[in-house]
């Protein structure tokens, strides 16, 4: 039977090779079904999914909301800043609220780690985690496996760099989980103060460029300015001497090499505008917008295996 | 407790899909306007094999598609969660006869879920359905325009369709029990 092993999705590292695998499997039929004219098939129809949203968010909601849409469930988004709503107790209240009004499935973002994990456990209903804090961001991590099997065919042995901010973005943990799962080779780059405090197991450089030329994918990470607890990167200038992604590190890449990023780009930042608006070959690397639309296919895949 | 037994050969079958290819010929007055899609998996075969037979009395090269109809069933959320193959209709079926293909026909709930699929995709002049083999205990008023082989069955018993592209040999065999 085509089912995935637990009933909600809170972490990638806890999702079993065959989960991975069939929501992989099955995210072909949803990307056809997003190229046809009428973008809309009845598999859903009849369920309600809702959108609980404690942190901004624009690509991940709407993706989360087409994808629903796609499937002829019906989607609520209910928005609310975590600043406005007291930790624990009143999030079990609005919880508590959202049941009685039998929901089917609840999409969670919160800026607090393990408040997906600990929602999950109060509510019966199946549970995906949209990105809690600095923990994890499950879907991102699937959606880029796919992007990554799309562009490569394979998992085994591809080079990963993840380029930046790792300590402060759930992404990076999510991927690394995912990836190392899959027999990738992942490196992390980023200076001491972008890294947890032990990091003796993990593959580490402190300089773009030592990793540049023999890369498979370049994943970078965003800034997270909003995450910045600690004294912000020394300054940007800095940042693009290690880091950015400019013009002259693009062509150094190697052939059939791709540059992935969750998004959203701080230009000038984590990626230089050339290299945002550049076309021809060297645009051809830059895998940023298929991760946006394979995102909507593989959380079409997931709500069908969840709720179909 | 298994009994089979051979209901169709692989020369049954190829006569079956001649005579069928030059039917629809016959009912549409010639191959113009005509598109296949083959229901996956093994209308898919079928469907690629009377476009081949088209080909060859009128020498035109007709579309074929491939439809899979897991997102339309309406059995999902009893358990059953099957991988969905892939949907390729890469070409406009608007005012198209549509020929639709599969192996066998049972409770029709199939060609109910394939209807509401290709009517997804545009508007047909017509769709017309084909089917290898019409076992009949049909749940939904939907009957097959051109049939291979009727065959009355009863509900402990199956049909199992082979076809080369798919399982290495042509045969239709019923298979009774468990």
């Amino acid at each position: 039977m085509n089912m995935l092993s637990k009933k909600s999705i809170v972490d990638a590292g806890s999702l079993e090779p065959e989960d991975i695998e069939l929501i992989l499997s099955n995210a072909d039929s949803f990307l056809e079904i997003s190229r046809r004219d009428v973008k809309k098939v009845p598999t859903l129809r009849g369920k309600t999914v809702i959108n609980l949203f404690f942190e901004p968010s624009t690509r991940t909601r709407t993706s989360f909301e087409i994808a629903a849409k796609r499937l002829s469930a019906d989607i609520i988004n209910f928005s609310s800043s975590s600043s406005s709503l007291k930790k624990g107790e009143s999030i079990i209240d609005t919880l508590k609220t959202i049941l009685s009004m039998n929901v089917d499935l609840i999409v969670i973002r919160h800026s607090d780690s393990g408040t997906v994990k600990m929602i999950d456990r109060f509510v019966d209903i199946p549970v995906i985690n949209a990105g809690d804090g600095k923990y994890q961001h499950p879907t991102q991590a699937l959606l880029d496996l796919y992007t990554i099997q799309k562009r490569f065919g394979k998992f085994e042995g591809l080079k990963v760099a993840i380029v930046g901010d790792f300590l402060d973005s759930r992404v990076a943990r999510s991927d690394m989980d995912l990836f190392e799962k899959m027999g990738m080779e992942v490196t992390i780059v980023a200076p001491t103060m972008f890294l947890p405090e032990d990091y003796s197991e993990m593959n580490v450089r402190h300089n773009i460029d030592e990793v540049i030329k023999d890369t498979d994918i370049l994943y970078i990470l965003r800034m997270q300015l909003e995450r910045q607890d600690r004294k912000f990167y020394p300054s940007v200038m800095e940042y693009n001497r290690f880091l950015t992604l400019d013009m002259k590190r693009l062509e150094e890449m190697k052939p059939g090499s791709v540059v992935m990023h969750p998004g959203p780009v701080n230009r000038g930042t984590e990626i230089t505008d050339e290299v945002m608006d550049v076309g021809g070959t060297l645009g051809e690397k830059i895998a940023i917008e298929e991760q946006v639309t394979y995102g909507v296919a593989i959380r079409m895949a997931i709500l069908y295996l969840i709720l179909g | 407790m298994q009994e089979k037994a051979q209901i169709l050969s692989e020369n049954d079958i190829d006569r079956i899909i001649k005579r069928i290819s030059h039917e629809i010929l016959e009912r549409n007055r010639g191959s113009e306007s005509l598109v296949f899609i083959g229901l996956q998996k093994r209308g898919v075969p079928l469907a690629k094999r009377i476009a081949e037979n088209i080909k060859n009395f009128e020498g035109a090269e007709i579309e074929t598609g491939k439809l899979d109809i897991t997102f339309y069933r309406d059995d999902i959320g009893k358990n059953i969660k099957p991988t969905a193959q892939i949907t390729d209709i890469s070409f406009d079926i608007e005012g198209k006869n549509v020929i639709l293909v599969d192996d066998v026909l049972y409770t029709g709930r199939t060609v109910r879920a394939a209807l509401d699929a290709i009517i997804d995709f545009g508007r047909p002049k017509s769709i017309q359905l084909v089917v290898l083999v019409d076992r009949g205990h049909r749940e939904l008023p939907i009957r097959a325009d051109y049939v291979g082989k009727n065959l009355p069955t009863s509900h402990n018993e199956s049909v199992e369709v082979k076809l080369k592209e798919t399982d290495g040999e042509d045969s239709v065999t019923l298979v009774v029990g468990e």
